[in-house]
C-alpha cells in the first residue's frame, strides 16, 4: 500500500469531502494560499476557490461563532485553529454556543462544525504553542474529540468528522504533520468511538491517544525483548469512548498503564483509569496507573521541555514494575 | 411618530400594533408567574422595547434569520412565535420550544427563522454573522438580524465580526437596541464615544433611529433588509429605547440606579403601544373600539396560554440525556 504523510492525508479527507458536499468550506487564518503555517491546506484553495477556503483575520472568537452560525443554517464549516492552545480564546463560542445549541433547542437545532486543531510538545514552541488541550473540550457535554494517531487515522476520522452532524473537535499532532504511514488509494472513514487494537499482548495494556500509541508501541517493543507481551490499543475518539474494548483488555492483562499527552491531572488518563478501576476491579492484578504531562507549563529549554512529555522508557519503567508486581510510586 | 401613513397600508400598521400588544401581554404574564412563584427561575422582560423587535421583524421574511438575547421574548413573538409553545418553555414544560430544555433564554424557533436567545451577552454576534455567511455562499437571499444590547457593544466578538461581516459584505444588519442600562449600570458608564461610530470605523452604514416609533424602525428597518438582500451589507442600527422593568424580574428596588420619575417619564410619554393607539386613531386607520377589542382578544388569548402550560405535562425525566448528540437517542444509556 502507499506510504503518505499525515498532513497529506489530512488534505486528502478535506478535498475529497469537498468535493462530495458543496456546503462544506475551510475557516481560518492562513487557510487558502498561504495552506497554514505547517502547509497542511495547499491546494485546496487552488480547486475550491477563495469561497470555500476562506482567510480570516486573526479574530479566533470571531471566526470560531461564524462557523456555529454557518453550521446552524446548513453549511459544514472545518474551522482550523492554528495551534490547540488557541482554544482559550474560542471557549465561548466553542463550549456555551456550538457544544450545548442541540440540547438547549430541544433537539431542533444542529451544529454539523469541525474543528481541526493541534497538539503536541517537543518542538520549542514554549508554553503558549505546546500544549494538548484535548481533555478540557472533552469535559463539556455535546462535543465530540477525535485524537487521529497516524495518517490512516487522520483522515479517516477527519472525514467521519465532516460528515457528522455534531461539533467536533479534531487534535492532530503536529510533530507528527511529516510522519508518513500506509493509506488507501480508495475512499475510507473511521468510524467514531471504535477503539484499534494495534497489537495484541497477554501480560499487560497500554492505553494510549494520539502520538501516545507511538510511544506504547515503543514501550511494547521494549517490553517484548524482556519477555512481557503488551497490548497496544488507541482509543481514536476519546469522545465517544469505546469503553467496552479498553475494558475487556483490561479484564484479559489485568495490568493497565494510560498514556497521554495532557497534563496528567484532572486528564484523559485521569478518566479512563477511573473507568477501568470501575468496570475491572476484579480482574486486576495491580492499581491502573497513568502517565500524562507533568503538571508545568511547557518549558522552552530542550534539557527541560523533554523531560515534561511521556516516553517509551518511562512506560517501559512503568509497566515491568507493575507485571514483577513492585509497588509502585505516586506517578 | 414619523409621518408615513401613505407608506404603510391600513393592514402593516394594525399588525405591527397588535404584535407589540402581544409582546407586552406576554411580557406581564410572565411577569405575574414569577412573581406568582408559578415560574422557575428568572426572567427579562422585553416591555417598552416592542417596537423594536417588531418595527424590525415585520420587514423581515420567516426564511430570514435572527439571533436573540436574554431579553429575547419581544424577538420571538416579533418573529412569529406561538404563545403556547413560549409559555410552555417559561415553565419547562415538554411542550415548549425547545421541550424545555432552554427556558426563557434560550428560547429558539428555527420554523420562523429565529435561531435562538443567547445567555451570553453578546454570544450570538458570531452566529448571526455566520448565518449571513451561508446565506451568501449558499445564494438563498435570507437576511440575518443580530438583536443585541448596549452592553454587548463592551464585547470585544463584536468587532471582530463586524470587521469579517464588512469584509465579506455579508446580509447582514446589527440592531442594537439601547435602553440606557447595562444591567444595573448606566450606559454611558460603560461605554465611551458613540455607539454608531464603533461600526463606523468598519466602513458599515450606521443609523441612530427612535425605537419607540414603530413606523419609523419598520421603515428604515424595509430600506435597509432590502439592500441587505440586494448584497449591499452589512448594516448597523442603534435603536434608542427603554427597559420598563428592572435587569431581571427580581430587580425590583432600583432607585440607586435609575429614578422612578425617569421610568414614569418614559412610560407614560414615550410608550411605543400609546404612541402608535394614538397615531392609529389620528389617522383613521381604527377607532377606540377596535383597538379596545384587539387587546381584550390579545389578553384572552394569553391568558389561555397560560392556563394551558400551567397544566401541561413537564418532560419525562427520561428526557434528561437526549439532545446532547443527534445521532445518539440517550446518551447515558
Amino acid at each position: 500500500m502507499r506510504k503518505i504523510t499525515l498532513s497529506k492525508a489530512v488534505n486528502e479527507a478535506l478535498a475529497e469531502e469537498m468535493r462530495h458536499d458543496e456546503t462544506v468550506i475551510i475557516l481560518g487564518e492562513d487557510v487558502a494560499e498561504a495552506g497554514t503555517p505547517f502547509k497542511v491546506l495547499s491546494g485546496l484553495v487552488e480547486e475550491f476557490g477563495t469561497e470555500r477556503v476562506i482567510d480570516t483575520p486573526i479574530s479566533e472568537p470571531g471566526f470560531m461563532g461564524i462557523g456555529v452560525g454557518a453550521a446552524m443554517t446548513g453549511m459544514r464549516p472545518v474551522v482550523d485553529l492554528m495551534f490547540g492552545d488557541f482554544i482559550f480564546l474560542i471557549m465561548d463560542q466553542l463550549c456555551n454556543q456550538a457544544a450545548k445549541t442541540h440540547y438547549m433547542s430541544g433537539g431542533k437545532l444542529n451544529v454539523p462544525l469541525v474543528l481541526r486543531t493541534n497538539m503536541g510538545a517537543t518542538r520549542r514552541s514554549a508554553a503558549q504553542h505546546s500544549q494538548s488541550l484535548h481533555a478540557i473540550v472533552a469535559h463539556i457535554p455535546g462535543l465530540k474529540v477525535a485524537m487521529p494517531s497516524s495518517a490512516y487515522e487522520a483522515k479517516g476520522l477527519l472525514k467521519t468528522a465532516i460528515r457528522d452532524d455534531n461539533p467536533v473537535v479534531i487534535f492532530e499532532d503536529k510533530l507528527m504533520y511529516q510522519d508518513s504511514a500506509e493509506v488507501p488509494e480508495e475512499e475510507y472513514s473511521i468510524p467514531f468511538g471504535e477503539a484499534c487494537i494495534k497489537r495484541e499482548g497477554t501480560d499487560i495494556t497500554l492505553i494510549g491517544t494520539s502520538s501516545m500509541v507511538q510511544v506504547c508501541e515503543k514501550a511494547a517493543e521494549l517490553l517484548q525483548a524482556e519477555g512481557i507481551s503488551a497490548e497496544v490499543i488507541d482509543p481514536r475518539t476519546i469522545v465517544p469512548l469505546d469503553e467496552k474494548t479498553l475494558v475487556a483488555s483490561a479484564k484479559k492483562t489485568g495490568r493497565v498503564i494510560v498514556v497521554d499527552e495532557g497534563h496528567q491531572s484532572f486528564g484523559v488518563t485521569s478518566e479512563i483509569a477511573s473507568r477501568i478501576n470501575e468496570q475491572a476491579f476484579y480482574y486486576l492484578d495491580a492499581p491502573t496507573t497513568r502517565i500524562g504531562a507533568m503538571d508545568v507549563p511547557i518549558p522552552f529549554s530542550p534539557a527541560l521541555e523533554d523531560i515534561t512529555v511521556p516516553t517509551p522508557e518511562r512506560v517501559f519503567e512503568q509497566a515491568k514494575k507493575l507485571v514483577s508486581g513492585e509497588l509502585i510510586d505516586a506517578a | 411618530m414619523s409621518n408615513a401613513k401613505k407608506k404603510v397600508s391600513a393592514d402593516d400598521a394594525l399588525r405591527m400594533f397588535r404584535q407589540m400588544v402581544r409582546i407586552r401581554t406576554f411580557e406581564n404574564n410572565a411577569n405575574q408567574l414569577y412573581l406568582s412563584a408559578k415560574m422557575p427561575g428568572l426572567t427579562h422582560m422585553y416591555s417598552g422595547e416592542e417596537a423594536v423587535a417588531v418595527g424590525i421583524c415585520e420587514a423581515l421574511l420567516p426564511t430570514d434569520k435572527i439571533t436573540s438575547t436574554h431579553r429575547g421574548h419581544g424577538h420571538c413573538v416579533a418573529k412569529g412565535a406561538d404563545f403556547k409553545a413560549m409559555f410552555c418553555e417559561l415553565l419547562g414544560k415538554e411542550e415548549g420550544y425547545c421541550r424545555g430544555k432552554g427556558g426563557s433564554m434560550h428560547i429558539a424557533d428555527q420554523s420562523n427563522g429565529n435561531l435562538g436567545a443567547n445567555a451570553i451577552v453578546g454570544g450570538s454576534l458570531g452566529i448571526a454573522t455566520g448565518a449571513a455567511l451561508t446565506s451568501k455562499l449558499k445564494k438563498t437571499g435570507d437576511v440575518a438580524v443580530c438583536f443585541f444590547g448596549d452592553g454587548a457593544t463592551a464585547q470585544g466578538l463584536m468587532y471582530e465580526v463586524m470587521n469579517m461581516a464588512a469584509l465579506w459584505k455579508l446580509p447582514v444588519i446589527y440592531a442594537c437596541e439601547n435602553n440606557g442600562y447595562s444591567e444595573y449600570t448606566k450606559t454611558e458608564e460603560i461605554a465611551a464615544g458613540s455607539i454608531t461610530a464603533r461600526a463606523e470605523a468598519f466602513g458599515i452604514e450606521s443609523h441612530q433611529v427612535d425605537g419607540q416609533d414603530v413606523i419609523a424602525v419598520n421603515e428604515l428597518s424595509r430600506k435597509l433588509v432590502e439592500r441587505a438582500r440586494n448584497g449591499e451589507g452589512p448594516f448597523f442600527l442603534e435603536l434608542m429605547t427603554y427597559r420598563y422593568h428592572g435587569h431581571h424580574v427580581g430587580d425590583i428596588n432600583r432607585e440607586y440606579y435609575r429614578a422612578k420619575s425617569e421610568e414614569q417619564d418614559w412610560r407614560e410619554n414615550r410608550d411605543p403601544i400609546i404612541r402608535m393607539r394614538a397615531w392609529l386613531i389620528e389617522n383613521k386607520y381604527a377607532t377606540e373600539a377596535a383597538l379596545d377589542e384587539l387587546s381584550k382578544e390579545v389578553t384572552e388569548d394569553a391568558e389561555a396560554a397560560v392556563a394551558y402550560a400551567l397544566e401541561a405535562p413537564y418532560p419525562d425525566v427520561s428526557e434528561v440525556d437526549m439532545h446532547v448528540y443527534t445521532d445518539v437517542e440517550h446518551v447515558l444509556a
